[in-house]
């Protein structure tokens, strides 16, 4: 009897280790950023891309270069206020290393070690190339500064518990792309922009139990994150949009009818906009691509 | 006189009240003021159709069309549209409104973004006739005008 208890115990031990050891926050190495010479065009290309300032621009700012925070996405779990990312040593990240920058983006890891939130969409920005990342990073570094504090996250019990995302990315975060697609130069652009970057499935994808994509049912359509309404299905089950339509749309707001884009996609196309026009048609051609789901 | 606008109120407030009694309705039984509203963004849609298909190069441009399409919307912005955003038909008091009740929490907001698509749609009405390119630069003001009070205030809908 004794002998059971002891082994329980050891078994314990175990599952500690290795649950610390598997959900540890993990980080990029310096030396693997230090070692790419940042391409501040690429930069600012991935920058509008990954939609950054849709989040971290302060809300109603004219300049969606000043990445004071402020923007509130008011979810079942609680409310997240996104962070001031400027260059204020002080109450944005002008102080922190690249490789610090990067690792956030990539790894969801903050430089103290602990885990972001994914409202943080790091489980897309993990795709992304290394090298665009660190360029991001240059870019960000090129941004003006802005003194004002970020906001605490206004998280209930059990989302208040950071550990817990440790756990949560074990199922959260994959490493490979959500759907396969045939083997095309304009699809594989259009993947990475879409998956990597600009993170199109955070909202347009249903979760599943576990709150990770569902990737059976991969843009589908979901409730808003943020709000109320739905998030619409564009898979080409809903969406018979064509290319020229959906590039046109994503780079003006303007429907195949004329409405405009409204709600966080007012936001995305802001982004969006500044991307070349083949990178829009390939985005395009990949949500085309997509296996159509109801 | 300050009856009628009683009347007016108290009209809408019953329409907005029996609303979703016909959830999944035609629009045809829209409260009138969402219909109102609904066909005035319609027209903008119309016009701007009209522009970005010439700046798209979908249509040849012309002078005449191009001036006719930009003075409507910059038209169409100047109206005085009190009447259509009344009280209580907001998207959770109407099935089929895509107006969120954050509108209303925030008037003078709507108010000034309103007064900036008037202001976008004065100055493509003023150059729209001097050619191309001068509706492919000023098309982009007029949709981001229009983005700006669609992203705060209407509903996310398929």
């Amino acid at each position: 009897m004794k002998r059971f208890g002891l082994i329980i115990l050891g078994l314990g031990a175990l599952a500690l280790v290795a649950g610390w050891a598997l959900t540890r926050p993990a980080t990029i190495p310096a030396d693997e950023v230090a070692a790419i010479t940042p391409d501040l065009a690429r930069g600012e290309l991935v920058f509008h891309a990954a939609g950054c300032a849709s989040c971290h621009a302060a809300p109603d700012a004219e300049d969606k270069t000043i990445l004071a925070g402020g923007y509130r996405l008011d979810t079942p779990a609680g409310v997240f206020v996104a962070p001031n990312i400027s260059q204020d040593p002080e109450y944005g990240i002008g102080n922190w290393t690249r490789a610090e920058v990067v690792t956030a983006i990539i790894k969801g890891t903050s430089p103290d070690g602990r885990h972001y939130y994914p409202a943080f969409p790091y489980p897309a920005y993990n795709k992304a190339e290394l090298s665009d990342i660190v360029s991001l990073a240059a870019y960000l570094e090129t941004l003006p500064a802005d003194p004002t504090p970020s906001q605490p996250h206004e998280l209930g019990f059990p989302y208040s518990i950071r550990v817990g995302i440790g756990l949560w990315k074990l199922v959260g975060v994959t490493d490979g792309y959500a759907i396969d697609l045939p083997d095309d130069p304009q699809l594989a652009r259009g993947q990475y922009l879409s998956e990597a970057l600009a993170h199109c499935g955070e909202c347009h994808t249903p979760r599943n139990m576990q709150q990770a994509l569902d990737t059976t049912r991969w843009f589908a359509g979901a409730p808003n994150p943020s709000g109320r309404g739905t998030i619409p299905n564009i898979t080409p089950a809903k969406l018979d949009w064509s290319l020229d339509d959906i590039a046109a749309y994503l780079e003006t707001g303007f429907t195949p009818d004329f409405d405009v884009a409204g709600g966080t996609m007012a936001a995305v196309v802001q982004g969006l906009g500044n991307l070349p026009k083949e990178d829009l048609e390939a985005i395009a051609a990949y949500v085309k691509a997509v296996p159509a789901a109801e | 006189m300050s009856k009628f606008p009683k009347i007016l109120i108290a009209a809408t407030l019953a329409a907005a009240v029996s609303a979703p009694a016909f959830a999944e309705s035609h629009s045809a039984d829209l409260p009138p003021a969402v219909k109102a509203r609904q066909a005035h963004m319609q027209l903008y849609a119309h016009n701007i159709g009209i522009l970005a298909g010439m700046a798209r190069g979908t249509a040849e441009y012309n002078a005449e069309a191009a001036s006719a399409a930009a003075s409507n919307i910059a038209a169409l912005s100047s109206l005085n549209q009190s009447t259509y955003w009344a009280p209580g038909t907001d998207s959770d008091a109407v099935e089929g409104s895509r107006a969120l009740p954050a509108l209303w929490e925030n008037i003078p907001d709507a108010i000034a973004k309103g007064e900036a698509l008037t202001t976008a749609a004065a100055a493509l009405a003023g150059t729209a006739g001097d050619g191309l390119e001068a509706v492919q630069a000023g098309l982009g003001p007029v949709g981001r005008a229009c983005g700006a009070c669609h992203e705060d205030y209407q509903l996310s809908d398929e």
